[in-house]
């Protein structure tokens, strides 16, 4: 047995362990052992084939393609009766067709199509499969103290801890199978199981709103899957083939597009594109653990994962445009959104859209700029969103809230813990960490290809994402001594997966040059041929890994001047009024008024309701000119 | 060299008066006397001032609010009484609630009189603080 | 060698040249309002005798943002002048900013907290302006690289007017100038107190000073780009025209009230959407 198969196939069986074990105390340390592994597996997978890739073909194609045959119809089974129980039939109708649809075909189509590789292992699985394994594993150990707490605090929600690791593991084996599949029938399979993974952890609490949120999520993504289905049984009709590589490298013309449309289509629902994306902020009610593994760091990172193997039919044509116009749509949009938020989640959520947006532009592009940009956003955001996710999950932890206002106290409760969300967000927008540099090439590549509209979008989408962060940061520097916080201690458990997160993301923004080097140009030149290079300037890097340099060692420089220079400490001014602890000053009749400091959140210019509904409009119209197109046979 | 001579900023408290001197003040800023020909700047901010100009009396409510403000100020600083109300209480010195003049609180270092002070009158009291805020700059630096 | 020379001139003399120009504002708003006015180097000496003050504080944390943000506008100046990478400068001039707004919210002091937030409004209304800056000189010369900009063969000024006129838009920002002083005022100016700088003094407060003259460069600089080309001649004519937006920068400071935020945020968008996109989809036909 190969290698590969062991690392996708280890997290199913850990599933099932997990699933069997009701010990907590047991339980935990298989958790952890697993989780150990996985991560372990990973990074041996990654070393091993990275230099040559791998592509692999199974002798035992038709057996496994039974045993996912059946396993499809139990899910569709499973899908139909809880949308007819929960009185959801749209669920119980897209699982019904694409079934029957794909089963139809396998049984009656499939013959005479042959599959030369089934898996196929090169640089850009490589990336995929080192963020799901080693960030899957990190957020496994994180979850183990997380959930320690969270049944704990919510005695409302029913413990099912071992459903919940169980589901983990499944998830990170269909990942798994899903970026390493060249075979589409396989990867279809491992995408409907993300699907369901995702139903069932964010309707883990099983709260109304929950099992609401949980069906809005399967029903969009089942909807993708419909499109994914429908572009399976029309690419294995018409080209005699199921392979993902074989299909890239087909000539776009309109009967290519066509599928290529649809798989878009199935890669946007998953990744929560515009008007998609709701489901991604519903998801949100769903533990933390779960939302920065499959909401943030993952799994929403498979429908990027499609466009980027798709982007070769997508350079040049009218999908790739449409395509680009709805990511900077989305990108532009939903970083507005943001800006009303004051959850930390809800934020973090709108984040996640609005990046892949951006993500999702870059792969329309198709450009080897574009997605050498397109590429690095996915590996940096991965790993920051994770970070920010697992953070907030622990300050909810520390301050018995994850609103971004009350965050003022952070500093007093956890330095450390304040620092790492800092890093974090640092992360996700400032200078000379990983975001900013590929949203620098993004922006390049933007040009280059004459998008300018889509320039115009990006830079004020910038501005937009940079008021929402900052304000964030600035409370959590903000130093406020209130004293009516819940104290917590914070677990080892959490504080270790957070701490190599944060390391990641400094030692990201250190190594991209390398990551540009190793992986994203030999990637490239395999699809635009030699002579693909960096898009930046070595200058230009020697001066960001510069300021890297100095935000890192200037505020240590700092420590010995604060020794040596104490100041006379003097209250705020609040016109003479404070009384003395800068918390209350003196109102009306001397009475002792709290002074309460408020982020903007400008409803009126940015909320929601106001944006929400035309925002989708705008989209669900771009879609429609895209299906206009290409009835109309127009490809370029 | 001593610079606090040529920049001085200024923070101008009213307390208990009847704003006589008040205008007067301000009066200082507009282009009939223009202070800021000295750079005299009126920055409504203790934690940038050099000298506080305190027109009217101390009463109970105002007091921990002078106070305050002369804490918030960075050393070297000085205070201007401009008035006789901030001298001494004046014409509301016999009311229930009233403390006095400013140096009730806090020390005084010049006084300026008249009901209302004319301009010449404060600028002249702004130019002899100047004198005590360069003494006490040097002195500042020796002792450090 | 040459190149180590060459940074410390700008380091010294940006600050200078920046100080200079702050004393002649003065002096010509009092002029324009019938006074006398200051000495031209009154700025030099407020910051000589902040230097000399004692200078305290609220907490132990808020100066050291302060002195980061100097740090990377100064980075960003000698990018600039040094002719390097024009959105690389754009990057580590936001870091600094960015620095400067968490100094506010760091003294937890409602004033500077209201000040940040505005200036972070300011910031989301002038940014894409000056990222669309330099999409639009990249446009035109291919090339991100300041020293390449102003060895054009046409001035750039020619195929970006409508970028120019956005950018002397949101140039009332980077002055920190009427009617858009809404997060800090300067000299005599009150708005919020002090707004961002309310807590800061001594030291810091003439650290902050410092910046905001090595901006004043920066943003002049920006207007000097659009102008300069490969004859000498033009880098007298970008001077000249440095100095007539400044000029203009001081007359709409003294002719304009302060306006409202909301009125900042949707003026600036629109007028610098309109001008900019207009522009840039022309310009990008032409490709």
């Amino acid at each position: 047995m190969n290698t590969i198969s062991i690392l996708v196939l280890f997290p199913l069986l850990a599933s099932i362990a997990v699933f069997l074990v009701r010990k907590d105390a047991v339980r935990n340390i298989i958790v952890r052992v697993c989780a150990f592994t996985t991560g372990i597996l990973t990074l041996f997978v990654v070393c091993r084939y990275f230099k040559d890739g791998i592509s692999l073909s199974f002798a035992n194609r038709n057996t496994i393609d039974m045993i996912i045959a059946f396993v499809e119809v139990l899910i569709a089974a499973y899908i139909i009766l809880i949308g007819i129980k929960n009185k959801k039939y749209i669920v119980s109708i897209f699982a019904a067709v694409q079934t029957t649809l794909i089963l139809w075909f396998e049984f009656t189509q499939k013959h005479g199509i042959d599959v030369q590789s089934d898996i196929v292992f090169d640089r850009l699985s490589a990336v995929m499969v080192l963020i799901v394994g080693c960030i899957g594993s990190l957020i496994l150990i994180y979850t183990v103290g997380y959930m320690k707490w969270y049944h704990v605090h919510h005695e409302e929600y029913k413990e099912r801890k071992s459903f919940f690791f169980s589901e983990i593991f499944l998830f990170l084996f269909a990942m798994f199978g899903l970026v390493l599949s060249n075979n589409l029938l396989w990867m279809y399979f491992c995408w409907e199981l993300t699907s369901l993974c995702s139903y069932l952890l964010i309707g883990y609490t099983k709260t109304p709103e929950a099992v609401n949120n949980s069906f809005r999520a399967l029903a969009i993504n089942l909807g993708g899957g419909l499109a994914f289905a429908s572009a399976i049984v029309f690419i294995g009709m018409n080209f005699k083939t199921l392979e993902l590589s074989v299909l890239t490298v087909l000539k776009p013309e309109l009967m290519v597009l066509i599928p290529v449309f649809l798989l878009c289509i199935a890669a946007l629902t998953k990744s929560a594109q515009m008007p998609f994306s709701s489901w991604l902020l519903g998801a949100m009610v769903a533990p933390t653990p779960s939302s920065a593994l499959l909401h943030s760091a993952t799994m929403v990172k498979a429908g990027v994962y499609l466009l980027i193997r798709l982007a070769p039919l997508l350079a040049g044509t009218s999908v790739g445009k449409v395509i680009t116009l709805l990511g900077a749509v989305t990108f532009f949009v939903n970083s507005i959104i943001a800006i009303s938020k004051s959850d930390a989640k809800k934020i973090l959520a709108y984040s996640t859209i609005s990046n892949l947006g951006l993500i999702v532009a870059c792969a329309g592009i198709g450009s080897q700029e574009s997605l050498w940009a397109a590429i690095l956003l996915l590996i940096f955001h991965s790993i920051s969103k994770s970070l920010l996710f697992l953070t907030a999950g622990s300050v909810e932890h520390q301050i018995g809230s994850r609103n971004v206002e009350d965050m003022d106290i952070l500093m007093q409760v956890s330095r450390r813990l304040s620092g790492y969300m800092i890093v974090g967000i640092a992360g996700m927008f400032l200078a000379p960490f990983g975001m900013l540099i590929s949203k620098w090439v993004a922006m390049k590549a933007f040009i280059d290809s004459n998008n300018i509209l889509t320039v115009i979008i990006l830079g004020y989408g910038s501005a937009t994402t940079l008021f929402y962060w900052t304000k964030w940061m600035g409370k959590l520097v903000s130093n406020a001594n209130r004293k009516d916080h819940i104290k917590h201690t914070f677990h080892i458990d959490e504080e270790i997966p957070i701490f190599i997160h944060a390391v990641l993301v400094v030692l990201s923004c250190f190594t991209f040059p390398l990551i540009s080097e190793y992986v994203l140009v030999p990637y490239l030149s395999g699809l635009f041929g030699p002579g693909v290079s960096m898009p930046l300037g070595i200058s230009d890097v020697n001066i960001m890994l510069i300021m890297l340099s100095m935000l890192l060692i200037l505020p240590i420089s700092f420590i010995p001047i604060y020794k040596s220079d104490r100041r006379r400490i003097v209250p705020v001014y609040m016109a003479g009024e404070n009384t003395g602890d800068n918390e209350s000053f003196y109102g009306a009749l001397h009475a002792k008024r709290k002074v309460k400091l408020h982020n903007w959140y400008m409803e009126s210019f940015f909320g929601v309701k106001k944006l929400a509904f035309w925002s989708n409009v705008l989209s669900i119209v771009i879609i429609l000119v895209g299906v206009l197109l290409l009835i109309g046979g127009i490809t370029k | 060299m001593n610079f606090s001579k040529k920049s001085p900023w200024i923070l101008h408290y009213d307390g208990s008066s009847c704003n006589g001197c008040d205008i007067e003040v301000l009066a200082c800023l507009t282009p009939l006397y223009d202070v800021e020909r000295f750079g005299v700047i009126n920055t409504g901010n203790p934690k940038h001032a050099d000298i506080l100009l305190i027109t009217g009396s101390i009463n109970e409510q105002n007091k921990s609010v002078v106070k305050q403000l002369y804490e918030q100020m960075a050393n070297p600083k000085v205070v201007v009484a401009v008035g006789i109300c901030a001298a001494t209480g004046g014409i509301f010195s016999e009311c229930y609630n009233v403390l006095g003049g400013v140096d009730r609180i806090i020390p005084v270092d010049v006084y300026v009189p008249g009901c209302a002070a004319r301009p010449e009158a404060i600028i002249d009291g702004v130019v002899k603080a100047l004198g005590i805020l360069e003494e006490r700059q040097k002195f500042a630096r020796k002792k450090a | 060698m040459m190149l180590v020379i060459y940074i410390i001139a700008v380091i010294v003399l940006a600050p200078l040249v920046g100080g200079l120009l702050t004393g002649i504002d003065r002096v010509i708003t009092a002029r324009m309002q019938g006074r006398k006015g200051p000495s031209v180097l009154q700025p030099f000496y407020d910051v000589l005798k902040l230097f000399q003050k004692e200078s305290i504080e609220v907490n132990t944390m808020h100066r050291f943002f302060v002195y980061i943000s100097l740090i990377f506008v100064i980075f960003t100046t000698v990018i600039m002048l040094l002719g390097g990478d024009i959105l690389l400068a754009f990057f580590a001039l936001t870091l600094g900013s960015i620095f400067f707004v968490l100094g506010g919210y760091a003294s937890n002091s409602p004033y500077s907290t209201v000040g940040s937030e505005r200036e972070l409004l300011q910031m989301m209304a002038f940014e894409p302006m000056i990222l669309l800056t330099a999409i639009g000189l990249y446009y035109g010369d291919k090339s991100f690289f300041i020293k390449d900009i102003i060895a054009a063969r046409v001035p750039s000024i020619v195929y970006l007017p409508g970028v120019f006129l956005g950018l002397i838009y949101i140039l009332t920002f980077k002055l920190r100038k009427s009617p858009f002083d809404l997060s800090m005022s300067h000299h005599g100016h009150q708005e919020i107190v002090q707004g961002i700088t309310t807590e800061y003094s001594g030291k810091d407060l003439a650290i902050i000073q410092i910046t905001h003259w090595y901006e004043t460069i920066i943003a002049l600089t920006l207007v000097y780009l659009f102008f300069a080309f490969n004859s000498p001649v033009s880098h007298l004519i970008a001077i000249l025209a440095c100095i007539i937006a400044y000029l203009l920068e001081i007359v709409i400071d003294n002719a304009f009230a302060r306006v409202k935020w909301q009125h900042a945020l949707k003026s600036t968008w629109v007028i610098t959407g309109v001008l900019a996109s207009v522009n840039l989809i022309i310009l990008s036909f032409f490709r």
